[in-house]
């Protein structure tokens, strides 16, 4: 019980971001209305997705270094959670847009790299299941991992930048600062990342120490 | 080991307190919010479901936990007792 203390700190929190997400004030926008809560549980979704895929990569360059396929386990964990919380924000947006742009997917150019971002994972994923040797698909795949990584980052954050966006800070839209992103609302959306983020970590330790048990009863 | 395990207990407390104090806002500026759900207070209802899947989905993690915690014992005891009789 020890070393579990984060687990209960991460549920405290959501549930702070859950009340207080529903109850608090929040700036009153047109269109928005109400909706501008979804912040705290969209937004959060990917913020937490971009950190365990950035400790995906950390765990594959150490793979990479150390040749310890204990690493590689974790690292395709790390990516396996990335990839549910990326599918949770696909869809959670979806749903967004629907009532505030209109569409379901508007053909905005955040949505469409995130697709291809999303493409580029399942490859990952897609490319590790074609190995049968161990050592092997632990090693392409974590250079793979570094180059999904190194596309990714540029697709879903810098490129919608570029153009005109329906997203908050891209293309000349204000960014969360000015978009009446209020003091009250950061301490809730922080917050929601940060224990999204530890509930992240904890799927993957339990999906991690599962494949270290079944590693163990192979031998 | 024990400060910090409790120190972010406090802040999540003191974040909590802190938002009441905020609650109430001046009403209608023309765009429209959802001040009658408020007032109804039914607005409860909808947090409490979702606080409730939220708990479900964490006893959820918690049980898978524990089984898996479980797993590792059993594992590590067969490990243990094969080593012994390779010894001996």
């Amino acid at each position: 019980m020890k070393k579990n203390w984060w687990k209960a700190l991460a549920v405290l929190i959501y549930v702070y971001v859950i009340f207080q997400g529903m109850l608090g004030t929040v700036p009153r926008l047109p269109i928005l209305n109400e909706s501008i809560r979804n912040v705290y549980f969209h937004v959060s979704l990917w913020f937490s997705m971009i950190i365990l895929l950035v400790a995906s990569l950390v765990y594959a360059v150490r793979y990479l270094r150390k040749g310890r396929l204990d690493d590689d386990r974790i690292s395709v964990e790390f990516a396996n959670t990335a990839i549910l919380f990326g599918l949770l924000g696909c869809l959670t947006g979806s749903l967004w847009a629907n009532y505030t742009w209109g569409e379901p997917w508007p053909n905005d150019p955040k949505l469409n790299s995130v697709a291809v971002g999303m493409l580029l994972y399942f490859a990952y994923l897609i490319l590790r299941g074609s190995f049968d040797d161990e050592q092997r698909r632990a090693r392409i795949s974590s250079v793979y991992n570094i180059f999904a990584f190194a596309v990714f980052i540029p697709l879903i954050i810098i490129l919608p930048r570029l153009t005109d966006s329906l997203h908050p800070g891209n293309g000349g839209n204000p960014a969360f600062g000015q978009y009446q992103m209020t003091g009250p609302m950061r301490l809730v959306l922080y917050p929601g990342v940060i224990a999204l983020t530890l509930i992240g970590v904890w799927i993957t330790e339990l999906r991690v120490r599962m494949r270290r048990v079944k590693a163990v009863l192979e031998e | 080991m024990r400060l910090p395990s409790r120190l972010p207990y406090l802040l999540a407390t003191l974040l909590l307190l802190s938002q009441t104090l905020m609650a109430q806002q001046p009403v209608s500026d023309g765009i429209e919010m959802a001040d009658r759900l408020r007032a109804d207070g039914k607005i409860w209802v909808v947090v409490a479901v979702i606080a409730a899947v939220f708990t479900g989905i964490i006893v959820y993690l918690i049980r898978l936990d524990v089984q898996i915690g479980k797993l590792e014992k059993e594992v590590k005891q067969q490990k243990s007792s094969e080593q012994g009789v390779k010894l001996s």
